[in-house]
């Protein structure tokens, strides 16, 4: 059962690390993955919205949920690919760098007189060839993603501001910027979910339903075994990279789009917020479980805690405080939950 | 091989995109390019005539977003506009950020919008990535009144501004030609690279340096993100850099007092000089020792409570923000709104060994 290692929370029988995960496409036990996703953090999700909507004012509100899809649509954008990276037993730090170096060339280009047109491709090309440097680095030199990641989020964030400078380049078409912030109708929702909804379907196929998604967690379990099992974990991980790097640059134009502004300094710390939303949802930092469903609710479920707290004038401070400590607990939960059982956690490190 | 990955499939898709992304710069003659952009926007918008005669209601809710909570300046400038809201007899609420980045100032401009307050005062980040948000709180219902740093001026009713731009990039560098004797390397120790208020201040200041100081040179401007930590190590990075500086302007509160603090430690003490814009209470100690002279700044908790009186005034309709009009802003006295719904604080007040001690702030 080497899907089930998707759950950190079920006990599942230990898979057998170098059993080859993708032979086993049974149509029926893909779509029960699908639908559980993590039940925890779901259900954590659907309570606090409840409770939200009784207690706060003003949170349950067609505005305010614009406002709520808003704040994390990017953030949910970069949690799908690096999801998938996290799960193989990677990180990509430099996402955020990413979004504001892209966003700083869409600036720059845009400025030069380029059309939008033909700038987003250059940036979302752009954004390949930064996760294509990752990927690579990371995959040929075999050095750790951490490393390499922590190091061009550094390199990627400083070439940004070599391109613009402290500069902020904001005269971008108003029919653009608004349409990046409209709504379908009168519902509040961001005309953007669609496209967003789209990409999550997709990974959410790719991930729970391909041979490609299983051999995701397969190398996260055990790469040697993966390897052994015909899996190319070299080329994989290339690819995955550059894809991060794909989407974390439209993470970019549309951050540039969302708040009109191009700036070097754009979305910093975001990967951050990312990484916690994905941790929060169940997947395990070491790689080799986690589910989709629980990194959206995740994301979500720390938007929302986010936008309630405010709403009741919590301070920013304390703010910070209840997101960390929520992370800590989700973490925790699921290894002392497996330790009363008995088991050792799931995803424990990668012996070098 | 298993078939986990076409690797030839998503090779081909990427060489289409860079094809697609070709194309589309080729065939881009039609597409949406910069400078097309229809003029005009939201100026000249006829908005309600004011009545200078209006009583300023009471429980009006003024809430002060500064750039980012826990900055000692902002903090004192709020409440500033604390003691106006309370003798207007309104609520006041601070909210903001512990970081200073315009998304999450957005995050909580919206909370405000969807709470309905009646005054939001606040100190952008950036002076567009705020717009569309304070746009939705103002169709909500809000008056919007900056301050500090100021917003496209579309997006705002009025910006209080501490002083002009030039009265204060001029007298820093008055005050370092007077301690360092008008020749030397000198170096800019600032906020964030893209701080609208001291990017246009040092604008200022390297003309006027070189105008009126030709023997003065501006070496470097470093960036310590307002963080007194990297400020300290920026500071000490300066002092390596150039062995022969003779003096450092940071125009920034955290800058200031990392830098003195730096000094004051270091065989640099009373050597180099420092001025800049910082408070009474951050650099008594600097100012006592010895290791700074004079430094200037205007009064924050002045300019926080004329910007609650600004807005009061606007909730109340005594002023619409177009210019020439005047209100009243309590102890302050008579304020006139000046082009572009501009109202200045006055002239900054330079701090020394004599008349610091009058100061608390």
């Amino acid at each position: 059962m080497a899907l089930d290692s998707a759950h950190p929370a079920t006990p599942a029988p230990a898979t057998p690390a170098g059993q080859a995960p993708a032979e086993r496409p049974s149509p029926t036990s893909r779509l029960r993955l699908l639908g559980t996703g993590d039940g925890v953090i779901t259900l954590v999700l659907v309570v606090f919205l409840l409770v939200a909507s009784f207690a706060v004012e003003g949170f349950a509100s067609t505005r305010n949920t614009g406002f709520l899809l808003l704040d994390v649509v990017v953030i949910v954008l970069i949690a799908l690919p690096l999801t998938l990276v996290i799960v193989t037993g990677e990180i990509d730090l430099s996402v955020a760098s990413t979004v504001g170096l892209t966003s700083a060339v869409m600036g720059q280009l845009w400025f030069a007189g380029l059309p939008l047109e033909a700038i987003i491709p250059i940036c979302l090309l752009l954004g390949g060839v930064l996760g294509a440097v990752n990927g690579l680095l990371v995959t040929r030199l075999g050095l750790p993603s951490l490393a390499v990641t922590i190091g061009t989020l550094a390199l990627y964030r400083g070439l940004a501001f070599v391109v613009l400078g402290d500069r902020a380049v904001a005269d971008f078409p108003r029919s653009w910027t608004t349409w990046a912030l409209s709504g379908i109708g009168a519902t509040g929702i961001p005309v953007v979910v669609v496209p967003l909804l789209v990409l999550i379907v997709l990974t959410g196929v790719v991930l729970h339903a391909t041979p490609i998604g299983r051999s995701l967690y397969a190398m996260g379990n055990s790469e040697d075994a993966a390897r052994f099992a015909g899996i190319d974990v070299g080329r994989t991980k290339l690819w995955l990279f550059v894809v991060t790097g794909v989407v974390a640059a439209l993470g970019g134009v549309y951050w540039t789009l969302r708040y009109g502004s191009a700036r070097a300094d754009n979305a910093q710390g975001l990967e951050l917020q990312v990484i916690a939303a994905i941790l929060l949802g169940g997947v395990s930092i070491f790689g080799g479980s986690g589910g989709l469903v629980g990194v959206l609710a995740g994301a979500l479920l720390l938007g929302s805690l986010r936008n309630a707290l405010q709403l009741v004038n919590v301070p920013s401070d304390v703010l910070n405080i209840v997101t960390g400590a929520l992370l800590i607990v989700a973490v925790v939960t699921p290894q002392i939950a497996a330790r009363f059982r008995g088991r050792r956690p799931r995803g424990r490190p990668r012996t070098p | 091989m298993t078939s986990f990955l076409s690797s030839r499939r998503l090779r081909g898709g990427l060489t289409g995109a860079a094809v697609a992304a070709l194309v589309l710069t080729t065939a881009a003659c039609g597409g949406t390019t910069r400078g097309e952009e229809e003029g005009g926007g939201s100026a000249g918008e006829a908005s309600a005539s004011a009545n200078p005669d209006a009583e300023i209601p009471s429980g009006l809710k003024i809430s002060f977003l500064p750039k980012q909570l826990n900055n000692p300046y902002f903090a004192i400038a709020d409440g500033g506009g604390e003691n106006a809201v309370e003798e207007i007899e309104g609520e006041f609420s601070e909210v903001g950020p512990s970081e200073a980045s315009a998304s999450s100032q957005v995050s909580y401009i919206n909370t405000l919008t969807q709470q309905g307050v009646d005054v939001i005062v606040t100190s952008a980040n950036d002076p567009n990535a705020i717009c569309s948000a304070l746009d939705q709180a103002r169709a909500g219902g809000a008056n919007v009144v900056t301050f500090d740093s100021d917003t496209d001026p579309a997006c705002r009713d009025l910006f209080i501004s501490q002083a002009t731009s030039e009265g204060i990039a001029q007298s820093q560098i008055d005050l370092m030609a007077e301690q360092m004797g008008g020749a030397g390397q000198v170096a800019i120790l600032s906020a964030t690279a893209n701080a609208t208020n001291q990017n246009a201040w040092i604008e200022i200041m390297e003309t006027y340096a070189a105008e009126k100081y030709p023997d003065m040179e501006i070496v470097a401007t470093v960036y310590g993100d307002d963080e007194d930590e990297k400020s300290f190590q920026e500071t000490q990075g300066l002092l390596q850099t150039y062995p022969e500086l003779k003096g450092i302007i940071s125009p920034t509160t955290v800058g200031i007092s990392a830098a003195a603090r730096y000094l004051s430690g270091s065989e640099y003490k009373g050597k180099v000089a420092l001025t800049g814009l910082g408070t009474p209470n951050q650099m008594r100690e600097f100012v006592k020792d010895g290791t700074v002279t004079a430094f200037a700044l205007w009064n924050p908790e002045e300019l926080g409570y004329l910007a609650a009186y600004a807005g009061a005034a606007l909730a109340a309709g005594q002023i619409t923000g177009a210019e020439g009009e005047t209100f009243e802003a309590g102890e302050l006295g008579e304020y006139t709104v000046e082009a572009d719904g501009v109202v200045v604080l006055g002239e900054p007040t330079v701090f020394n060994a004599d008349n610091i001690d009058d100061f608390d702030f």
